[in-house]
């Protein structure tokens, strides 16, 4: 029973299977808001309302001519997007969604698992730089090296954000984290600095405006994708899919109180919250343009930084004060 | 580390094939050079091929944007070698016409300006907005591109009451949302900050490079035909020249949206007091000998025409000067010591058109860099004797 409730866990939900659809699905919903955003239409002839629009670009992707330069190192140009997503898939396993117990540990809960989802998240990053990297073209290499530098910016806030509530929590474990929280939920308030500065460093990690600047099309083409072509991008999209809906659980998981009651309730949970957090992105992709790299380094220590370190600091006074 | 990145002749922020050379330092730009001839038509040898009245068509060919402008500063050359002159009504409607497509083209440089910048809303934004002039413009003359509103000698078409109705009552729309673009451009943090002291043309460059339009107006220097050298009705038309003192992108968009406010209080007075009278008079076919230079302001700023007729109904020689031609120096400098980031936005500053541009063939040496300037004949003597010396292989390796 236990072995079949882990595969039903790795590859029916919340693993493989609902991860595709419900990325594709969050695409749509992202899609759609951004284009009623901007006064059009969005996606709308492909199944209801457009919703299998990102499954019928995903088709067509796999089924376009694959290139590879001649110029590109050929066994990472191959092996990047494969490894990245299984990266970003492997973050969701540790997600508190259903199969887990709060006084059990087990190999997808666990105290400090909340730094393997940070981790898990980072390494994309390092997949796009590499990607870039080795393309060995102009853009991609100028791409590769704008993805770096715009870590260097985001990476520390999103980290001491994303702690403050952990330290309020008085655990490591996310799992933890949102039961505690689901206990005592006025005490999200506070983490409300942390919520807009973690939003803001994902939106920077998963490079969509004010910060698309490693493939800002107007300026190095494709950037990091200019060499992709075919499957291989069409495996990069799903990629960016599904560390949206992952970025957006672990934020709703930190700040927003977790997915309580069960598997359905929890389902339910999850969906709403992550649809929350991701209008939330969609509407900063609208109202902004996109800014420098440099712009970039200087808002996230100017700003971000000294607001998370502000909000640890009004963490660690409740919790000396009141807790 | 430097190294040269080409910028076109095919790239996304480019909408035309131009090409611009770029040596960077990281992400800093060292060296900025500029290719043109990927757009050349022949249209000025085509236009010694037909007569004046076809000519009018040919020339509102050259541009999709602004077709007005180069229709008008023809006319009025034309008009010029005839010895005649267009009655008042007429010249109304063709200012009218010319101030509609001002609008017209801000409103779409705004959009492209947001655009480059990654502001896809405001892109969107502008150009649904921009979709009201457009059929301002068709309610005018039938068309929304291409006007034909200009014949030598006068406009085809007149204006009505409802005519004059219509266009009175969507002014109204566009003026307020001119007014929330001037908010969102000087004040969304993300957009100015991309906009503000990027792409800097201090005054004394800008008039020593002979920078035109909104591009040199930025740059606190008041030039503009409309004042200097009014044609059609411009004399007797409340208007200021718009300027900014910030000689960057930043300074660009405030002027083109100053420009658009003042556009709309110049529709508005010349639908008012649009006088009575005939709209054309008769044009004679033939122009006697003699030459002339027309100037018009176009929303990108001074378009030049030289127009020499030889005593036939076909001129001897026309020759254009479009405004983006004018600016290419300028924005060399520009781009010196700016970003990667800034190059669409700052050529697009500008707001270039390649097509407009476009009209000598030039020969670029790839191993020296020498370039010169070949005429059709010599041109073909070159491949003549190139060929005479060196005889076609018949191994010939593609060399990519």
């Amino acid at each position: 029973m236990a072995v079949l409730k882990t595969l039903l866990y790795l590859f029916v939900y919340p693993g493989f299977l609902f991860l595709i659809v419900y990325s594709t699905f969050c695409e749509w919903f992202d899609r759609k808001l951004y284009a009623r955003f901007q006064n059009r239409i969005g996606p709308l002839h492909t199944g209801l309302s457009g919703l299998l629009q990102p499954i019928a670009d995903f088709i067509k992707l796999l089924a376009k001519e694959d290139i590879v330069p001649d110029a590109a190192d050929k066994g990472m140009f191959r092996a990047l997007p494969i490894f990245g997503l299984a990266i970003v898939m492997t973050a969701i396993l540790y997600l508190p969604l259903w199969h887990y117990d709060v006084r059990l540990i087990g190999f997808n809960s666990f105290p400090g698992d909340l730094i393997v989802v940070l981790y898990l998240l980072s390494l994309p990053t390092l997949v796009f730089f590499l990607a870039g990297w080795h393309s060995t073209n102009f853009f991609s290499t100028i791409g590769a090296a704008r993805v770096l530098t715009m870590l260097f910016g985001y990476e520390v806030p999103l980290f001491l954000a994303v702690l403050s509530p952990a330290i309020l929590a008085g655990s490591w474990r996310l799992a933890e984290i949102a039961h505690f929280y689901q206990q005592h939920p006025l005490l999200l308030l506070p983490n409300i600095i942390g919520f807009a500065v973690a939003l803001i460093c994902l939106q920077a990690k998963l490079e969509r405006t004010p910060f698309d600047i490693p493939h800002a099309e107007t300026e190095i083409v494709g950037g990091i994708f200019t060499e992709y072509s075919g499957k291989k991008l069409a495996m990069f999209r799903l990629m960016a899919d599904i560390e949206l809906v992952v970025g957006s659980g672990l934020i709703a998981a930190v700040f927003l109180g977790g997915f309580p009651g069960g598997l359905i309730r929890g389902f339910v949970y999850f969906i709403i919250k992550t649809l929350a957090v991701i209008f939330l992105l969609s509407l900063m992709r609208a109202v902004t343009g996109r800014i420098r790299v440099d712009q970039v380094v200087s808002f996230a220590w100017r700003y971000l930084a000294p607001l998370s370190v502000l909000q640890l600091l009004i963490v660690i006074l409740i919790k000396g004060l009141f807790l | 580390m430097e190294f040269t990145v080409p910028i076109g002749p095919q790239h996304p922020a480019l909408k035309e094939p131009i090409s611009l050379r770029m040596t960077f330092e990281g992400e800093v730009i060292k060296h900025a050079d500029v290719r043109l001839g990927y757009n050349h038509r022949g249209m000025e040898k085509l236009a010694e091929e037909k007569t004046y009245i076809q000519n009018l068509y040919l020339t509102e060919r050259i541009c999709g944007i602004c077709s007005h402008s180069h229709t008008t500063c023809f006319a009025q050359g034309v008009e010029k070698l005839m010895e005649i002159e267009a009655p008042k009504r007429g010249l109304y409607i063709r200012t009218l016409t010319a101030e509609l497509e001002r609008v017209h083209s801000h409103l779409l440089w705004l959009g492209v300006a947001g655009h480059e910048a990654g502001f896809d809303t405001f892109f969107m934004y502008t150009w649904r907005d921009r979709e009201v002039v457009m059929d301002i413009l068709e309610t005018l003359s039938g068309n929304r591109v291409h006007y034909s509103i200009n014949t030598i000698g006068g406009v085809r078409r007149d204006i009505d009451e409802v005519q004059r109705k219509t266009i009175l009552g969507s002014l109204d729309l566009l003026i307020k949302r001119t007014n929330y673009y001037t908010g969102i451009g000087v004040n969304e943090p993300t957009f100015v900050a991309r906009i503000a002291g990027v792409g800097k043309l201090p005054r004394e460059t800008g008039i020593a490079l002979c920078a035109v339009g909104p591009t040199i107006r930025a740059s606190g220097v008041a030039q503009d035909v409309r004042k200097d050298d009014p044609y059609a009705v411009y004399a007797e038309l409340p208007f200021d020249v718009c300027t900014a003192d910030s000689c960057d992108v930043l300074g660009r968009v405030v002027v083109r949206v100053k420009e658009l406010l003042e556009s709309y209080k110049m529709i508005e007075y010349l639908l008012k007091n649009l006088p009575a009278g005939p709209i054309s008079v008769k044009a004679p076919r033939k122009a006697k000998e003699n030459e002339v230079v027309s100037r018009y302001e176009a929303p990108r700023g001074e378009n030049m025409h030289y127009i020499k007729s030889n005593g036939s109904d076909k001129p001897e020689r026309l020759k254009v000067r479009a405004p983006t031609l004018a600016n290419y120096p300028a924005t060399l400098e520009m781009l010196k010591e700016g970003f990667i980031a800034d190059i669409p936005l700052i050529f697009a500053a500008i707001d270039p058109c390649i097509c407009c541009a476009e009209r000598t063939v030039q020969m670029v040496d790839a191993r020296s860099g020498e370039e010169k300037v070949l005429t059709l004949a010599e041109l073909r003597r070159y491949s003549i004797d190139y060929y005479k010396k060196n005889p076609i292989r018949k191994e010939a390796e593609w060399p990519f």
